[in-house]
């Protein structure tokens, strides 16, 4: 019987052999030293774009509900009196906006000068000239912001550019938040700007540096 | 009485000795070896991606900012990694029909995102975020090196405890100015830095005591 010879085995101690202790101890050592690396290494929660199997793009990040209202960062809310409408649009009742929805001061025009620079200029250049690196590349060479056409644009041109794309441009909606992309909007007329600006209109102590510069001298275009 | 042991037992002995003494030493060397080695830590290891993305291209030799693609970074723990919408803004006309970018148009057309393989990735238990260090002035290059020369992505830096405490005991030696964060050029000034970065501790009110407290990292 299957039993007695299982006991009678374990009654001969001079030739026990200790080979299956030994490898029994070694499996449980080795379980324990491969434990040690799991879960609180990964942890049952998903981090940060952590693929998921529960949903059917695989992604454990979900897209927004279209209509959500961000409710944390009241940073990021029009500023009061201003409608939603021209705050996130653009537009004011089927037309673009002529002013920035808030007031522009120094600080404004340099974070918008430093967004244009991570998003904008690859493609537009540092001038808003159209001729960046991108452009050099191969890309669809984007008009000069200096053109006629864009300086007689509203300045809700440029932001609604920004939010919804244009032509061959994508949006960049959802890179730039909409101050940030009234920022911008502010900067792009600076761009201009400086790309039609008279001798005669700056500052005096300006004006001195420009080499060879006199009153009469033929401006470079009409303003 | 006949001799039990044989002469050369003695020199057995002492070889055992010395073993017993040396032995585990020489196991803790080699462990600590092969704890901090790229085995290990995965520094400098190269990843297959489903697509050979080079900064060395794209930063190094566009000139494109960090934040065209890494959006979240300077105002959340997470840097982010580009959604494909954001390569086809402009692989929409370059090299559009390269069969190296098929898996990102693949990616648009079937909205399924693209599976990058994770290069970093700290234990759960570690809480780390991007935007305290960005927004105190460390850059990019003092964790993750000169991504752009990197024509494949790899890790620079261990990212073990001791590597992370080793700035939080002196960050002094790595802070900056905040323009000068995502200049992949920058180097500390050799003789000024630590002056300059005592500066910075008091003018961005940094308690580097405060910074070695194990909570600081594992809440
Ligand atoms: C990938 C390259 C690229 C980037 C980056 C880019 N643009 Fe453009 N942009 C273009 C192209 C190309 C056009 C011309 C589109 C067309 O006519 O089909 C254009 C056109 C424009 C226009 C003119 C639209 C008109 O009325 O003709 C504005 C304004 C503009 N872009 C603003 C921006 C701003 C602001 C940013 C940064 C947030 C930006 N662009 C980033 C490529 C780009
Ligand atoms: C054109 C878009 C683009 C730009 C610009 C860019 N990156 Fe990346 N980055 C990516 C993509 C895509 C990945 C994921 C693929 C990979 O790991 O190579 C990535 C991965 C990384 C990773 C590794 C993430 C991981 O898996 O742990 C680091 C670190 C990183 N980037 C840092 C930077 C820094 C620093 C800069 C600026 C100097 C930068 N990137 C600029 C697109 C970009
Ligand atoms: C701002 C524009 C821009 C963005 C955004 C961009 N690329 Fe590129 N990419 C280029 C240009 C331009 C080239 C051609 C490089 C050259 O000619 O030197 C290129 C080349 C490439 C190549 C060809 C191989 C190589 O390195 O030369 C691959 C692969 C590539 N990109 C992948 C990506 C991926 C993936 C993304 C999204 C994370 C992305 N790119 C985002 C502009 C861009
Ligand atoms: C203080 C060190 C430090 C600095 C500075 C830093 N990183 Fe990181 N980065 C890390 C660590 C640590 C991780 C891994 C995070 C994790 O696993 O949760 C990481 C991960 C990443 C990733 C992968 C995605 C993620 O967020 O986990 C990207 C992309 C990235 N960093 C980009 C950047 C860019 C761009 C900069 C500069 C603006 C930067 N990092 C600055 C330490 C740093
Ligand atoms: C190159 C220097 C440097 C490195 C490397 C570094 N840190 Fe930091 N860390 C800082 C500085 C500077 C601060 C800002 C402290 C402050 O504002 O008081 C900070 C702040 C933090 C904070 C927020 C502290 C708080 O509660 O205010 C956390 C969390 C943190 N670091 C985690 C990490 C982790 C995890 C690592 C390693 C993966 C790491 N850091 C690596 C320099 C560094
Ligand atoms: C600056 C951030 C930081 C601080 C402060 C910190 N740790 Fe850590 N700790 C880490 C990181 C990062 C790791 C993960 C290292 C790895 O993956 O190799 C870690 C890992 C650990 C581990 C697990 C080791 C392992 O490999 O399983 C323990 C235990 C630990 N820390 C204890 C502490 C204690 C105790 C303190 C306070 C005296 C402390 N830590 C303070 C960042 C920190």
């Amino acid at each position: 019987m299957r039993r007695r010879v299982a006991i009678k085995r374990w009654d001969r101690p001079s030739r026990r052999s200790w080979a299956g202790e030994f490898a029994a101890i070694m499996a449980v050592a080795l379980l324990v030293l491969t434990g040690c690396r799991s879960e609180m290494y990964e942890q049952p929660r998903y981090e940060p774009l952590e693929p998921s199997s529960l949903f059917e793009d695989g992604s454990s990040a979900r897209p927004l509900v279209a209509g959500t209202v961000p409710r944390d960062d009241p940073r990021g809310a029009p500023p009061a009196g201003v409608p939603d409408e021209v705050f996130y649009t653009g537009w004011s009742q089927g037309k673009l906006v002529e002013s920035v929805p808030f007031p522009v001061d120094r600080a404004v025009l340099e974070r918008g000068q430093e967004r244009f620079r991570i998003y904008c200029t690859p493609c537009h250049g540092e001038l808003g000239d159209g001729r960046g690196m991108i452009v050099r590349r191969g890309f669809n060479p984007p008009p000069p912001y200096a053109s006629e056409e864009l300086r007689k644009q509203p300045i809700g041109h440029y932001f609604d550019v920004m939010t919804r794309g244009f032509g061959t441009m994508y949006s960049y909606a959802s890179r730039v938040p909409p101050r940030d992309r009234w920022a911008i909007a502010a900067y792009i007329r600076v761009l201009q700007l400086s790309q039609h600006a008279e001798a005669a209109n700056l500052p005096a102590e300006d004006r001195n540096k420009l080499p060879a510069v006199d009153e009469a001298s033929a401006p470079r275009s009409q303003p | 009485m006949p001799q039990i042991f044989h002469p050369s037992a003695n020199t057995l002995s002492r070889l055992t000795l010395f073993g017993m003494a040396v032995g585990p030493l020489g196991l803790l060397i080699v462990s600590y070896l092969l704890i901090r080695s790229p085995y290990q830590t995965g520094v400098r290891v190269i990843r297959e991606q489903p697509v050979p993305f080079s900064h060395e291209h794209h930063v190094g030799g566009l000139g494109i900012d960090c934040r065209y693609c890494h959006t979240s970074v300077e105002t959340s723990s997470f840097a982010g990694l580009p959604p494909t919408h954001t390569c086809m803004t402009c692989h929409s006309q370059i090299w559009s029909t390269s069969p190296m970018l098929e898996p990102v148009r693949t990616s648009l057309a079937m909205k399924q995102p693209i599976v990058w393989t994770r290069i970093h990735n700290l234990p759960d238990f570690v809480y780390f975020n991007h935007a305290i260090h960005i927004q105190k002035g460390i850059g990019c290059v003092s964790c993750h090196g000169r991504v752009d020369k990197m024509p494949i992505t790899w890790k620079e830096e261990p990212l073990t405890m001791e590597w992370c405490l080793e700035c939080h005991r002196h960050p002094e030696r790595h802070l900056r100015e905040k323009r000068e964060v995502f200049n992949m050029e920058w180097a500390p000034p050799v003789p000024e830095q630590l002056e300059i970065g005592r500066h910075l501790i008091e003018r961005e009110h940094i308690e580097v005591d405060r910074l070695t407290n194990c909570s600081v990292c594992h809440r």
